[in-house]
């Protein structure tokens, strides 16, 4: 297991969040959420349903619907990027924040070949010809674990299992190798032994390509496997972080014993 | 094509396409040869089916057949123009009233809401005594009244689309908006676009026979199955068969329609035939 010490010593912050607020219709929902991540380094969100987590990475993607008002900073690399227009933020999405879904059935278009979808923010950012694009497809394909990588950049999302479909979206979201990679629920659709495999790889990439995870959960189990720290949220506010082993021995906050409780008895 | 082949290959679709090929085939020869005047009042009414008079003669002493033949093309011309012009005003409405800005949306809604709730039947007979009778006119009364039904339907599915994730993903990956339509959007609602279409064709050849059977349809001289049904029907009892030949061509024409758009579904639906959510080991 590589350890958080050693990512801490590189020292560049890869994402700040501070005193981020967020308010629909007149309501706030977020209230005030501050927490960093380090160039590398691997954090869980975990928190019950409507806790805000989603929230939070939306808002970090720039993606919250157009009612939404949004306070507080959000950083990227030192940059901040809330209040950025549209271009300027479509110029940094996907070179540097890669996004994951929960549903692998919904997060790639049923009419587009694998190898098109997985290539799309490298094609863009980086201006491929075919054949380079091709090849890239390939060299993703084999990255992301996808088994005979020929046929899968040809294939269709429904011709492939759910967990292919998973490797083939996280293969997009890292396509244009960027700093941040937001994880939505990515192991919640898929059965245990699939879920595994995808965790394994989430380590893996950002082992390799130097970018940190923002993995967000309900499901401590997930934390425990991918994350180096962890961010516990309750009703739009973050009740406790820390180290993941510190946290899941000595959890101090009842929300935090309830979701270390319910894994239990789920594994009992 | 793959997707036409897929259609073919099932009886039912092979059978719709027959039919529509057909009506195509002999709306398009009609323009040519007839076998008689299909106006031409010989004076011989209700003649039976003959080796001149191939289906008989009505009670003015027209060539059943001839009218037959050269009311395909007034079907099949409404059927073409009305799902032109139909796709044209349901796509136009559909992607202002699904993609458009939030004030622009809500008023395309509201007026589709209106339209939808106004009669065709009443819409062609208005534009008719404005206009005078005409194909062109019933083209333009169908064509408007079903391209809003078909924006009503189209703009729910990229409203859809558009929460999709993979349209999200897209959006971080830092798509355009324009690349966005283009790649993932619009092909995601176009087999449902299609199929609209299609089911627009057929429900515009039964619209126009009964705009052309309440004389607001094809005018008088211009010879079509529901002005032939018309003509035909207070004779019903004692001459059924020459209220059939126009009645059954409506008929199997517009199932042809239908059917052919429901094939075209199933062949075009490539979400998700079973599910599975296990990595396959290969």
């Amino acid at each position: 297991m590589s350890d958080s010490a050693q990512h801490a010593e590189t020292g560049a912050t890869a994402l700040e969040v501070e005193d981020l607020r967020v308010s629909i219709d007149g309501t706030e929902i977020l209230h005030g959420v501050s927490f960093s991540l380090a160039a590398g380094e691997r954090l869980g969100i975990i928190g019950g349903s409507g806790s805000g987590k989603t929230i939070t990475a939306l808002a970090i993607a720039g993606l919250l619907p157009r009612g939404a008002v949004v306070t507080g900073s959000v950083r990227a690399n030192g940059r901040e990027l809330l209040g950025l227009p549209d271009r300027e933020l479509a110029s940094i999405r996907g070179d540097r924040i890669g996004m994951v879904f929960q549903e692998p059935k919904t997060a790639l278009s049923p009419f587009r070949r694998l190898g098109a979808q997985m290539t799309e923010a490298l094609a863009i950012h980086y201006r491929l010809g075919r054949a380079e694009r091709r090849a890239a497809a390939l060299r993703l394909a084999a990255q992301v674990g996808l088994k005979d990588p020929e046929r899968m950049v040809r294939a269709y999302p429904h011709e492939v299992s759910g967990g292919q479909r998973q490797r083939a979206a996280i293969a997009a979201a890292i396509s244009a190798s960027p700093g941040l990679l937001l994880a939505d629920e990515p192991t919640t659709a898929l059965d245990v032994t699939v879920q595994r495999g995808i965790l394994e790889l989430f380590t893996e990439i950002t082992d390799s390509e130097s970018c940190s995870l923002v993995c967000i959960t309900h499901d401590i189990a997930v934390v425990n496997q991918v994350a180096e720290r962890v961010v516990v949220f309750e009703a739009g506010r973050i009740v406790e972080q820390g180290a993941v082993r510190e946290i899941l021995e000595r959890p101090q906050h009842r929300v935090t014993q309830a979701l270390i409780a319910a894994a239990g008895s789920e594994a009992a | 094509m793959k997707t036409l082949r897929r259609v073919v290959r099932r009886p039912v679709g092979a059978f719709a396409i027959a039919v529509l090929a057909l009506v195509a085939l002999v709306s398009i020869v009609s323009l040519f040869w007839l076998p008689q005047n299909p106006n031409y009042a010989s004076g011989n009414v209700w003649l039976p089916p003959s080796a001149d008079h191939w289906l008989g003669t009505d009670g003015s002493g027209r060539d059943i057949a001839s009218r037959l033949i050269a009311g395909s093309r007034v079907s099949f011309g409404v059927a073409l123009g009305t799902g032109a012009l139909a796709s044209v005003i349901g796509f136009l409405l559909a992607l202002l009233g699904g993609l458009g800005k939030r004030p622009v949306r809500e008023v395309v809604a509201v007026g589709i809401d209106v339209l939808v709730a106004f009669p065709t039947t009443l819409l062609a007979i208005m534009l008719t005594a404005v206009f005078g009778s005409g194909i062109p006119i019933v083209i333009a009364a169908l064509g408007i009244a079903f391209g809003v039904s078909m924006g009503r339907v189209m703009r729910a599915e990229f409203r859809q689309v558009q929460g999709a994730d993979f349209v999200v993903a897209a959006q971080v990956a830092g798509l355009s908006r324009t690349r966005i339509l283009f790649r993932h959007l619009i092909p995601s609602v176009l087999p449902v676009y299609i199929v609209q279409v299609t089911w627009t064709m057929g429900t515009a050849v039964l619209a126009e026979a009964s705009l052309s059977y309440l004389g607001f349809g094809a005018p008088k001289d211009v010879p079509s199955w529901g002005g032939m049904l018309a003509s035909t029907q207070r004779f019903v009892s004692i001459y059924p068969e020459t209220v059939l030949w126009p009645g059954l061509a409506i008929t199997i024409t517009v199932l042809a329609f239908f059917l052919f758009g429901d094939q075209l579904r199933d062949a075009l639906d490539t979400r998700d035939p079973v599910d599975e959510t296990a990595e396959v080991p290969r």
